[in-house]
Protein backbone atom coordinates (compact mmCIF):
# COMPACT_ATOMS: atom_id res chain seq x y z
CA UNK A 1 0.00 0.00 0.00
CA UNK A 2 1.30 3.35 -1.17
CA UNK A 3 2.31 5.74 1.60
CA UNK A 4 -0.36 8.11 0.02
CA UNK A 5 -3.23 5.79 0.08
CA UNK A 6 -2.31 4.56 3.96
CA UNK A 7 -2.68 8.62 4.39
CA UNK A 8 -5.97 9.22 2.81
CA UNK A 9 -7.38 6.07 4.86
CA UNK A 10 -5.85 7.43 8.31
CA UNK A 11 -7.18 10.54 7.20
CA UNK A 12 -10.90 9.23 6.56
CA UNK A 13 -11.31 6.73 9.36
CA UNK A 14 -9.78 10.53 11.93
CA UNK A 15 -12.45 12.48 10.27
CA UNK A 16 -15.09 10.03 10.67
CA UNK A 17 -14.24 9.91 14.75
CA UNK A 18 -14.51 13.34 14.71
CA UNK A 19 -17.64 13.97 12.81
CA UNK A 20 -19.01 10.72 14.76
CA UNK A 21 -17.98 12.35 18.32
CA UNK A 22 -19.65 16.11 17.43
CA UNK A 23 -23.20 13.77 16.41
CA UNK A 24 -22.56 12.26 19.61
CA UNK A 25 -22.52 15.61 21.69
CA UNK A 26 -24.88 17.41 19.85
CA UNK A 27 -27.07 14.58 20.07
CA UNK A 28 -27.78 14.85 23.61
CA UNK A 29 -28.31 18.99 23.56
CA UNK A 30 -30.60 18.03 20.94
CA UNK A 31 -32.68 16.10 23.25
CA UNK A 32 -32.55 18.08 25.97
CA UNK A 33 -33.84 21.44 24.12
CA UNK A 34 -36.66 19.16 22.02
CA UNK A 35 -37.75 17.61 25.24
CA UNK A 36 -38.00 21.42 27.09
CA UNK A 37 -39.69 22.77 23.97
CA UNK A 38 -42.56 19.89 23.60
CA UNK A 39 -42.81 20.16 27.85
CA UNK A 40 -42.19 23.42 28.18
CA UNK A 41 -43.74 24.96 25.81
CA UNK A 42 -47.09 24.25 26.98
CA UNK A 43 -46.92 26.85 30.42
CA UNK A 44 -45.39 29.67 28.47
CA UNK A 45 -48.71 31.56 29.02
CA UNK A 46 -49.24 35.25 29.95
CA UNK A 47 -50.10 33.35 33.97
CA UNK A 48 -46.68 32.52 34.21
CA UNK A 49 -45.24 36.01 33.56
CA UNK A 50 -48.06 37.51 35.99
CA UNK A 51 -49.10 35.08 38.76
CA UNK A 52 -47.54 33.52 41.51
CA UNK A 53 -46.40 29.98 42.33
CA UNK A 54 -49.70 28.67 43.57
CA UNK A 55 -50.12 25.82 45.79
CA UNK A 56 -50.92 22.04 44.29
CA UNK A 57 -53.91 22.14 42.41
CA UNK A 58 -54.67 25.66 41.71
CA UNK A 59 -53.39 27.87 38.96
CA UNK A 60 -50.59 30.25 38.80
CA UNK A 61 -47.55 31.34 37.48
CA UNK A 62 -43.88 32.12 38.34
CA UNK A 63 -43.53 35.46 38.55
CA UNK A 64 -42.12 35.40 42.30
CA UNK A 65 -39.76 33.24 41.02
CA UNK A 66 -38.83 34.81 38.09
CA UNK A 67 -38.62 38.41 40.08
CA UNK A 68 -36.07 36.49 42.55
CA UNK A 69 -33.55 34.94 40.28
CA UNK A 70 -33.09 38.40 38.22
CA UNK A 71 -32.78 40.52 41.49
CA UNK A 72 -30.18 37.61 43.28
CA UNK A 73 -28.45 37.24 39.75
CA UNK A 74 -28.47 41.16 39.71
CA UNK A 75 -26.88 41.15 43.19
CA UNK A 76 -24.57 38.53 42.77
CA UNK A 77 -23.25 40.49 39.08
CA UNK A 78 -22.95 43.68 40.87
CA UNK A 79 -21.09 42.31 43.81
CA UNK A 80 -18.71 39.62 41.55
CA UNK A 81 -17.92 41.64 38.66
CA UNK A 82 -15.86 44.71 39.89
CA UNK A 83 -14.61 42.42 42.33
CA UNK A 84 -13.47 39.76 39.59
CA UNK A 85 -12.36 42.45 37.23
CA UNK A 86 -10.32 44.07 39.62
CA UNK A 87 -8.48 40.75 40.84
CA UNK A 88 -8.21 39.64 37.17
CA UNK A 89 -6.14 43.14 36.43
CA UNK A 90 -4.07 42.78 39.90
CA UNK A 91 -3.12 38.95 38.01
CA UNK A 92 -2.67 40.63 34.66
CA UNK A 93 -1.27 43.99 35.28
CA UNK A 94 0.33 43.85 38.41
CA UNK A 95 1.40 40.78 39.28
CA UNK A 96 3.09 39.02 36.29
CA UNK A 97 5.80 36.42 37.29
CA UNK A 98 5.06 37.07 40.97
CA UNK A 99 4.61 34.04 43.37
CA UNK A 100 2.12 35.68 45.17
CA UNK A 101 0.35 36.30 41.85
CA UNK A 102 0.98 32.78 40.86
CA UNK A 103 -1.17 31.75 44.25
CA UNK A 104 -4.06 33.94 43.65
CA UNK A 105 -4.20 32.46 40.00
CA UNK A 106 -3.89 28.79 41.68
CA UNK A 107 -6.62 29.22 44.09
CA UNK A 108 -8.87 30.90 41.78
CA UNK A 109 -8.62 28.23 39.30
CA UNK A 110 -9.45 25.55 42.35
CA UNK A 111 -12.37 28.39 43.08
CA UNK A 112 -13.78 28.21 39.80
CA UNK A 113 -14.34 24.40 39.74
CA UNK A 114 -15.13 23.95 43.08
CA UNK A 115 -18.73 22.40 43.25
CA UNK A 116 -21.35 24.22 43.63
CA UNK A 117 -23.08 22.73 46.36
CA UNK A 118 -19.31 23.67 48.59
CA UNK A 119 -20.27 27.42 48.13
CA UNK A 120 -24.16 26.79 48.77
CA UNK A 121 -22.75 25.17 52.04
CA UNK A 122 -20.10 27.80 53.01
CA UNK A 123 -22.38 30.93 52.62
CA UNK A 124 -25.08 28.84 54.45
CA UNK A 125 -22.64 28.39 57.69
CA UNK A 126 -21.42 32.24 57.15
CA UNK A 127 -24.88 33.88 56.94
CA UNK A 128 -27.85 31.78 57.39
CA UNK A 129 -26.34 30.30 60.36
CA UNK A 130 -25.64 33.64 61.90
CA UNK A 131 -28.38 34.97 60.27
CA UNK A 132 -30.96 32.52 61.40
CA UNK A 133 -33.23 32.38 58.89
CA UNK A 134 -32.54 31.89 54.89
CA UNK A 135 -32.25 35.23 52.74
CA UNK A 136 -31.73 36.97 49.87
CA UNK A 137 -28.93 38.64 51.02
CA UNK A 138 -27.20 35.10 51.30
CA UNK A 139 -28.23 33.81 48.07
CA UNK A 140 -27.23 36.44 46.10
CA UNK A 141 -23.47 36.17 48.02
CA UNK A 142 -23.24 32.64 47.36
CA UNK A 143 -23.85 33.08 43.45
CA UNK A 144 -21.29 36.26 43.68
CA UNK A 145 -18.89 33.99 45.15
CA UNK A 146 -19.70 31.94 41.62
CA UNK A 147 -19.19 34.88 39.81
CA UNK A 148 -16.07 36.33 41.08
CA UNK A 149 -13.59 33.20 39.65
CA UNK A 150 -14.98 33.29 36.04
CA UNK A 151 -14.55 36.89 35.76
CA UNK A 152 -11.27 37.05 37.42
CA UNK A 153 -10.03 34.39 35.10
CA UNK A 154 -11.40 35.86 32.12
CA UNK A 155 -10.22 39.49 32.79
CA UNK A 156 -6.82 38.23 33.33
CA UNK A 157 -7.11 35.93 29.65
CA UNK A 158 -8.32 39.00 28.11
CA UNK A 159 -5.54 41.73 29.30
CA UNK A 160 -3.16 38.81 29.16
CA UNK A 161 -4.06 39.28 25.27
CA UNK A 162 -3.23 43.47 24.76
CA UNK A 163 0.35 43.28 23.30
CA UNK A 164 2.55 44.43 25.58
CA UNK A 165 3.87 47.18 22.94
CA UNK A 166 0.55 49.35 23.46
CA UNK A 167 1.37 49.44 26.96
CA UNK A 168 4.85 50.29 26.09
CA UNK A 169 3.30 52.98 23.95
CA UNK A 170 1.42 54.58 26.90
CA UNK A 171 3.86 54.48 29.08
CA UNK A 172 6.16 56.37 26.72
CA UNK A 173 4.27 59.11 26.76
CA UNK A 174 4.47 59.38 30.24
CA UNK A 175 1.67 57.98 31.38
CA UNK A 176 0.53 56.88 34.98
CA UNK A 177 -0.04 53.03 35.01
CA UNK A 178 -3.10 53.10 36.00
CA UNK A 179 -3.79 55.43 33.16
CA UNK A 180 -2.09 52.87 31.09
CA UNK A 181 -4.17 50.28 32.06
CA UNK A 182 -8.09 51.85 32.30
CA UNK A 183 -7.24 53.98 29.10
CA UNK A 184 -5.09 51.53 26.81
CA UNK A 185 -5.79 47.96 27.96
CA UNK A 186 -9.11 48.28 29.20
CA UNK A 187 -10.18 49.59 26.09
CA UNK A 188 -8.28 46.96 24.02
CA UNK A 189 -9.32 44.23 26.22
CA UNK A 190 -12.98 45.65 27.08
CA UNK A 191 -15.48 43.09 24.56
CA UNK A 192 -13.82 40.15 25.95
CA UNK A 193 -14.00 41.22 29.73
CA UNK A 194 -18.11 42.20 28.71
CA UNK A 195 -18.62 38.36 27.58
CA UNK A 196 -16.52 37.04 30.58
CA UNK A 197 -19.62 38.90 32.80
CA UNK A 198 -22.07 37.49 30.36
CA UNK A 199 -20.70 33.79 30.54
CA UNK A 200 -21.06 34.48 34.31
CA UNK A 201 -24.13 35.65 34.25
CA UNK A 202 -25.11 32.81 32.14
CA UNK A 203 -23.92 30.06 34.40
CA UNK A 204 -25.60 31.73 38.17
CA UNK A 205 -28.79 31.70 36.12
CA UNK A 206 -29.28 28.21 36.55
CA UNK A 207 -27.43 27.05 39.71
CA UNK A 208 -29.35 25.36 42.44
CA UNK A 209 -27.03 23.68 44.47
CA UNK A 210 -26.12 27.25 46.18
CA UNK A 211 -29.77 28.50 46.41
CA UNK A 212 -31.10 26.10 48.22
CA UNK A 213 -28.70 26.30 51.59
CA UNK A 214 -28.87 30.38 51.30
CA UNK A 215 -32.48 31.66 49.73
CA UNK A 216 -34.62 28.56 49.98
CA UNK A 217 -37.72 29.35 48.77
CA UNK A 218 -40.58 31.16 48.90
CA UNK A 219 -44.16 30.81 48.15
CA UNK A 220 -45.49 33.88 47.97
CA UNK A 221 -44.36 37.82 46.43
CA UNK A 222 -41.38 38.75 48.54
CA UNK A 223 -39.19 41.94 47.90
CA UNK A 224 -37.67 41.84 51.11
CA UNK A 225 -34.01 40.67 50.79
CA UNK A 226 -33.31 40.11 53.88
CA UNK A 227 -36.52 37.15 53.95
CA UNK A 228 -35.98 33.52 52.08
CA UNK A 229 -36.42 34.22 48.39
CA UNK A 230 -38.14 32.41 45.31
CA UNK A 231 -36.04 31.76 42.01
CA UNK A 232 -36.86 29.26 39.25
CA UNK A 233 -33.61 27.13 39.94
CA UNK A 234 -35.14 25.88 43.76
CA UNK A 235 -38.97 26.04 42.54
CA UNK A 236 -37.99 23.76 39.15
CA UNK A 237 -36.32 21.01 41.41
CA UNK A 238 -39.10 21.44 44.00
CA UNK A 239 -41.90 21.74 41.23
CA UNK A 240 -40.49 18.69 39.20
CA UNK A 241 -40.32 16.19 41.79
CA UNK A 242 -43.51 16.82 43.13
CA UNK A 243 -46.75 14.52 42.14
CA UNK A 244 -49.24 16.99 41.18
CA UNK A 245 -48.93 18.04 37.37
CA UNK A 246 -49.57 21.40 37.31
CA UNK A 247 -46.54 22.18 39.52
CA UNK A 248 -45.35 20.07 36.90
CA UNK A 249 -46.13 21.85 33.95
CA UNK A 250 -45.09 24.70 35.67
CA UNK A 251 -41.23 23.41 36.29
CA UNK A 252 -41.39 22.46 32.64
CA UNK A 253 -42.02 26.14 32.09
CA UNK A 254 -39.22 27.35 34.56
CA UNK A 255 -36.80 25.35 33.07
CA UNK A 256 -37.60 25.97 29.46
CA UNK A 257 -37.26 29.47 30.07
CA UNK A 258 -33.91 29.52 31.92
CA UNK A 259 -32.31 27.37 29.33
CA UNK A 260 -33.50 30.30 26.90
CA UNK A 261 -32.14 32.93 28.82
CA UNK A 262 -28.71 31.38 28.74
CA UNK A 263 -29.21 30.61 25.07
CA UNK A 264 -29.69 34.17 24.52
CA UNK A 265 -26.94 35.16 26.97
CA UNK A 266 -24.18 32.57 25.19
CA UNK A 267 -25.27 34.11 21.78
CA UNK A 268 -24.61 37.75 23.46
CA UNK A 269 -21.62 36.79 24.40
CA UNK A 270 -20.86 34.97 21.13
CA UNK A 271 -21.92 37.96 18.44
CA UNK A 272 -19.58 40.31 21.16
CA UNK A 273 -16.82 38.53 20.92
CA UNK A 274 -16.27 37.97 17.58
CA UNK A 275 -17.80 42.06 16.74
CA UNK A 276 -14.88 42.76 18.65
CA UNK A 277 -12.53 40.65 16.75
CA UNK A 278 -14.27 42.15 13.29
CA UNK A 279 -13.52 45.62 14.65
CA UNK A 280 -9.53 44.53 15.62
CA UNK B 1 22.38 85.39 28.86
CA UNK B 2 23.65 87.37 32.31
CA UNK B 3 27.48 88.05 31.74
CA UNK B 4 28.21 85.38 34.45
CA UNK B 5 26.52 82.71 32.34
CA UNK B 6 28.32 83.51 29.43
CA UNK B 7 32.23 83.59 30.88
CA UNK B 8 31.29 80.07 32.09
CA UNK B 9 30.02 79.02 28.80
CA UNK B 10 33.43 80.88 27.27
CA UNK B 11 35.98 78.95 29.81
CA UNK B 12 34.46 75.51 28.78
CA UNK B 13 34.55 76.07 24.74
CA UNK B 14 37.64 77.03 25.56
CA UNK B 15 39.13 73.93 27.92
CA UNK B 16 40.60 70.89 26.77
CA UNK B 17 38.21 68.56 26.19
CA UNK B 18 38.90 65.25 28.22
CA UNK B 19 35.90 62.76 27.63
CA UNK B 20 37.25 61.39 31.07
CA UNK B 21 36.59 63.94 33.13
CA UNK B 22 33.10 64.27 34.67
CA UNK B 23 31.46 67.36 34.31
CA UNK B 24 28.33 67.89 34.94
CA UNK B 25 27.76 71.11 33.07
CA UNK B 26 25.85 70.06 29.70
CA UNK B 27 28.16 70.60 26.82
CA UNK B 28 26.62 72.77 24.45
CA UNK B 29 25.01 71.18 21.15
CA UNK B 30 24.89 68.08 23.19
CA UNK B 31 21.29 67.51 25.07
CA UNK B 32 22.17 64.05 26.44
CA UNK B 33 25.29 62.39 27.45
CA UNK B 34 25.43 58.64 28.06
CA UNK B 35 28.15 57.57 29.76
CA UNK B 36 29.54 54.18 30.80
CA UNK B 37 26.45 52.63 30.93
CA UNK B 38 25.94 48.37 31.28
CA UNK B 39 22.37 47.41 30.83
CA UNK B 40 21.28 43.78 32.76
CA UNK B 41 18.64 41.63 31.20
CA UNK B 42 18.81 39.33 34.73
CA UNK B 43 22.19 38.42 34.82
CA UNK B 44 22.86 38.73 30.85
CA UNK B 45 25.42 41.60 30.18
CA UNK B 46 23.63 43.13 27.35
CA UNK B 47 25.44 46.37 26.93
CA UNK B 48 28.83 47.05 28.07
CA UNK B 49 30.00 50.35 28.60
CA UNK B 50 28.53 52.72 26.20
CA UNK B 51 29.46 55.67 26.54
CA UNK B 52 28.47 58.59 23.59
CA UNK B 53 26.68 61.91 23.06
CA UNK B 54 23.41 63.03 21.39
CA UNK B 55 23.32 65.93 19.54
CA UNK B 56 20.30 68.78 19.65
CA UNK B 57 18.67 69.28 16.67
CA UNK B 58 20.84 66.15 14.94
CA UNK B 59 19.78 62.65 14.31
CA UNK B 60 21.97 59.81 16.19
CA UNK B 61 21.83 56.14 14.12
CA UNK B 62 22.06 53.40 16.08
CA UNK B 63 23.24 50.61 13.42
CA UNK B 64 24.54 47.10 13.99
CA UNK B 65 22.94 43.27 13.21
CA UNK B 66 20.46 41.99 15.24
CA UNK B 67 21.13 41.56 19.28
CA UNK B 68 24.15 44.02 19.12
CA UNK B 69 22.16 46.33 22.24
CA UNK B 70 20.92 48.95 19.55
CA UNK B 71 17.09 48.83 20.86
CA UNK B 72 18.43 48.07 24.37
CA UNK B 73 20.11 51.22 24.45
CA UNK B 74 17.31 53.15 23.23
CA UNK B 75 15.17 51.96 25.73
CA UNK B 76 17.68 52.89 28.48
CA UNK B 77 16.95 56.81 27.45
CA UNK B 78 13.30 56.73 28.67
CA UNK B 79 13.77 53.67 31.01
CA UNK B 80 11.18 52.13 29.48
CA UNK B 81 12.77 49.11 30.38
CA UNK B 82 11.66 49.39 34.02
CA UNK B 83 8.13 48.07 32.76
CA UNK B 84 10.17 44.77 33.10
CA UNK B 85 11.19 43.32 36.53
CA UNK B 86 14.62 42.11 36.00
CA UNK B 87 15.97 44.81 33.94
CA UNK B 88 18.46 46.93 35.08
CA UNK B 89 20.92 49.65 33.94
CA UNK B 90 23.89 51.27 35.55
CA UNK B 91 26.02 54.23 34.56
CA UNK B 92 24.72 57.49 33.57
CA UNK B 93 22.76 59.13 31.48
CA UNK B 94 22.59 62.79 31.27
CA UNK B 95 20.13 65.12 29.80
CA UNK B 96 20.37 68.61 30.08
CA UNK B 97 23.27 67.89 33.00
CA UNK B 98 20.64 65.25 35.01
CA UNK B 99 21.15 61.84 35.77
CA UNK B 100 18.19 60.47 33.97
CA UNK B 101 18.92 57.07 35.18
CA UNK B 102 19.17 58.34 39.32
CA UNK B 103 17.28 56.54 41.58
CA UNK B 104 13.91 58.49 42.24
CA UNK B 105 13.62 60.40 39.23
CA UNK B 106 10.15 60.52 38.43
CA UNK B 107 9.52 58.31 35.32
CA UNK B 108 6.22 59.62 33.90
CA UNK B 109 7.68 63.20 33.99
CA UNK B 110 11.01 61.94 32.19
CA UNK B 111 8.70 59.74 29.58
CA UNK B 112 7.00 63.47 29.07
CA UNK B 113 9.78 64.53 28.03
CA UNK B 114 11.39 62.22 25.90
CA UNK B 115 9.27 60.41 23.18
CA UNK B 116 9.18 57.13 21.60
CA UNK B 117 7.80 55.77 18.45
CA UNK B 118 8.05 51.84 18.20
CA UNK B 119 8.96 49.67 15.50
CA UNK B 120 4.88 48.35 15.22
CA UNK B 121 2.96 50.76 15.05
CA UNK B 122 0.42 50.87 18.43
CA UNK B 123 -2.43 53.21 17.83
CA UNK B 124 -4.74 52.86 20.99
CA UNK B 125 -7.96 51.37 20.73
CA UNK B 126 -9.66 54.83 20.32
CA UNK B 127 -10.24 57.33 17.79
CA UNK B 128 -7.41 59.85 15.66
CA UNK B 129 -8.61 62.73 17.93
CA UNK B 130 -8.23 60.80 21.03
CA UNK B 131 -5.07 58.91 20.39
CA UNK B 132 -3.16 62.19 20.24
CA UNK B 133 -5.63 64.10 22.73
CA UNK B 134 -4.20 61.48 25.36
CA UNK B 135 -1.06 62.24 25.64
CA UNK B 136 -2.17 65.92 25.80
CA UNK B 137 -4.48 65.26 28.67
CA UNK B 138 -2.03 63.79 30.68
CA UNK B 139 -0.32 66.84 31.65
CA UNK B 140 -2.36 69.79 30.48
CA UNK B 141 -5.88 71.17 30.93
CA UNK B 142 -6.33 73.04 27.47
CA UNK B 143 -10.09 74.27 26.27
CA UNK B 144 -11.65 72.21 23.54
CA UNK B 145 -10.37 75.07 21.02
CA UNK B 146 -6.97 75.22 22.57
CA UNK B 147 -6.89 71.27 22.28
CA UNK B 148 -8.22 70.95 18.57
CA UNK B 149 -5.31 73.13 17.40
CA UNK B 150 -2.74 71.26 19.24
CA UNK B 151 -3.87 68.01 17.72
CA UNK B 152 -4.11 69.60 14.22
CA UNK B 153 -0.76 70.94 14.57
CA UNK B 154 0.71 67.73 15.37
CA UNK B 155 -1.04 65.26 12.93
CA UNK B 156 -0.02 68.34 10.09
CA UNK B 157 3.79 67.79 11.56
CA UNK B 158 3.52 64.28 10.91
CA UNK B 159 2.43 64.94 7.33
CA UNK B 160 -1.26 62.92 8.12
CA UNK B 161 -3.82 65.99 8.38
CA UNK B 162 -4.81 65.95 5.04
CA UNK B 163 -5.09 62.07 5.15
CA UNK B 164 -7.18 61.99 7.98
CA UNK B 165 -9.12 65.33 8.73
CA UNK B 166 -12.51 64.56 7.92
CA UNK B 167 -11.84 61.50 10.36
CA UNK B 168 -10.85 62.03 13.10
CA UNK B 169 -13.37 60.33 15.36
CA UNK B 170 -13.46 57.38 13.34
CA UNK B 171 -10.96 54.28 15.10
CA UNK B 172 -6.80 54.94 14.74
CA UNK B 173 -6.91 51.26 14.35
CA UNK B 174 -8.88 51.78 10.58
CA UNK B 175 -5.65 53.36 9.13
CA UNK B 176 -3.14 51.78 6.85
CA UNK B 177 0.05 50.99 8.34
CA UNK B 178 1.95 53.76 7.56
CA UNK B 179 -0.67 56.14 8.64
CA UNK B 180 -1.00 54.10 11.67
CA UNK B 181 3.01 55.26 12.01
CA UNK B 182 2.53 58.73 11.34
CA UNK B 183 -0.20 58.80 13.71
CA UNK B 184 1.95 57.22 16.44
CA UNK B 185 4.86 60.38 15.76
CA UNK B 186 2.23 62.89 16.05
CA UNK B 187 0.98 61.40 19.38
CA UNK B 188 4.64 61.82 20.60
CA UNK B 189 5.38 65.33 19.18
CA UNK B 190 2.03 66.37 20.39
CA UNK B 191 3.33 66.58 24.09
CA UNK B 192 6.19 68.26 22.99
CA UNK B 193 9.27 66.47 23.86
CA UNK B 194 12.57 67.24 23.86
CA UNK B 195 14.03 64.00 22.62
CA UNK B 196 12.24 61.75 20.17
CA UNK B 197 13.47 58.10 20.23
CA UNK B 198 12.45 56.16 17.09
CA UNK B 199 13.08 52.69 17.20
CA UNK B 200 12.97 51.27 13.91
CA UNK B 201 9.79 53.54 12.92
CA UNK B 202 9.90 52.61 9.46
CA UNK B 203 10.57 48.55 8.83
CA UNK B 204 7.30 47.23 9.26
CA UNK B 205 6.06 49.96 6.24
CA UNK B 206 6.42 49.69 2.50
CA UNK B 207 9.35 51.55 0.80
CA UNK B 208 6.84 54.56 0.00
CA UNK B 209 5.43 54.86 3.64
CA UNK B 210 9.13 54.36 4.39
CA UNK B 211 10.11 57.55 2.39
CA UNK B 212 7.54 59.30 4.25
CA UNK B 213 8.89 58.66 7.47
CA UNK B 214 12.53 59.43 6.51
CA UNK B 215 11.30 62.92 5.33
CA UNK B 216 9.41 63.75 8.50
CA UNK B 217 12.69 62.59 10.74
CA UNK B 218 14.70 65.10 8.37
CA UNK B 219 11.81 67.78 9.04
CA UNK B 220 11.69 67.12 12.98
CA UNK B 221 15.54 67.59 13.40
CA UNK B 222 14.77 71.42 13.53
CA UNK B 223 13.48 71.07 16.64
CA UNK B 224 14.53 67.71 18.48
CA UNK B 225 16.94 65.93 19.55
CA UNK B 226 16.33 62.37 17.81
CA UNK B 227 17.70 58.91 18.09
CA UNK B 228 16.98 56.33 15.69
CA UNK B 229 17.54 52.86 15.81
CA UNK B 230 17.44 51.10 12.12
CA UNK B 231 18.69 48.13 10.45
CA UNK B 232 18.61 49.46 7.03
CA UNK B 233 22.18 51.20 6.57
CA UNK B 234 20.41 53.24 3.28
CA UNK B 235 18.39 54.71 6.15
CA UNK B 236 20.98 55.93 8.77
CA UNK B 237 23.05 57.23 6.15
CA UNK B 238 20.74 59.31 4.68
CA UNK B 239 18.29 60.34 7.19
CA UNK B 240 20.68 60.69 10.10
CA UNK B 241 24.51 62.92 10.94
CA UNK B 242 25.72 60.69 13.76
CA UNK B 243 26.24 57.34 13.84
CA UNK B 244 26.69 54.52 16.50
CA UNK B 245 27.95 51.11 15.04
CA UNK B 246 27.29 48.25 17.74
CA UNK B 247 28.08 45.12 18.45
CA UNK B 248 27.29 42.23 20.87
CA UNK B 249 27.01 44.98 23.22
CA UNK B 250 29.44 47.57 22.40
CA UNK B 251 29.68 50.55 21.16
CA UNK B 252 32.52 49.85 18.12
CA UNK B 253 32.80 53.18 16.85
CA UNK B 254 30.90 56.41 16.93
CA UNK B 255 31.12 59.50 14.63
CA UNK B 256 29.71 61.99 11.74
CA UNK B 257 27.80 59.47 9.53
CA UNK B 258 30.02 60.64 6.43
CA UNK B 259 32.59 59.73 8.28
CA UNK B 260 31.66 56.21 9.15
CA UNK B 261 29.87 55.33 5.73
CA UNK B 262 32.95 56.91 3.73
CA UNK B 263 36.48 56.24 5.95
CA UNK B 264 35.16 53.93 9.23
CA UNK B 265 38.20 53.02 11.28
CA UNK B 266 37.18 49.81 12.84
CA UNK B 267 37.45 47.15 10.34
CA UNK B 268 34.16 45.41 11.98
CA UNK B 269 32.38 48.61 10.88
CA UNK B 270 33.59 48.26 7.41
CA UNK B 271 32.75 44.71 7.20
CA UNK B 272 29.07 45.71 8.51
CA UNK B 273 28.30 48.57 5.96
CA UNK B 274 29.90 46.76 3.35
CA UNK B 275 27.58 44.11 4.06
CA UNK B 276 30.23 41.48 4.96
CA UNK B 277 28.44 40.61 7.55
CA UNK B 278 25.43 41.16 10.15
Amino acid sequence: MSIYTRRRIANGVVMSLSVAATAFGLLWLVLVLWTLLENGIAAITPALFSQMTPPPGSAGGLLNAIFGSVVMTLIATLVGTPTGILAGTFLAEYSRGSRFGEVVRFINDILLSAPSIIVGLFVYELMVVRMGHFSAWAGSMALAIIVIPVVVRTTEDMLNLVPNALREAAAALGSPKWKVIVMVSYRAAIQGMVTGVMLAVARIAGETAPLLFTALNNQFWSTNLDAPMANLPVVIFQFAMSPYADWQVLAWGGALLITLTVLCLNIGARALASWSTFKQ
Amino acid sequence: MSPPQAAARLAMQLAPSDPHVTDPEPVPGQKAVIRNVDFFYDTFRALKNISLPLHDKRVTAFIGPSGCGKSTLLRILNRIYELYPGQRATGEVLVDGENILAPGLDLNLLRAKIGMVFQKPTPFPMSIYDNIAFGIRLYERLTRPELDDRIEAALRRAALWDEVKDKLRQSGLGLSGGQQQRLCIARAVAVEPEILLLDEPASALDPLSTQRIEELIAELKDDYCIAIVTHNMQQAARSSDYTAFMYLGELIEFDETERIFTHPTQKQTEDYITGRFG
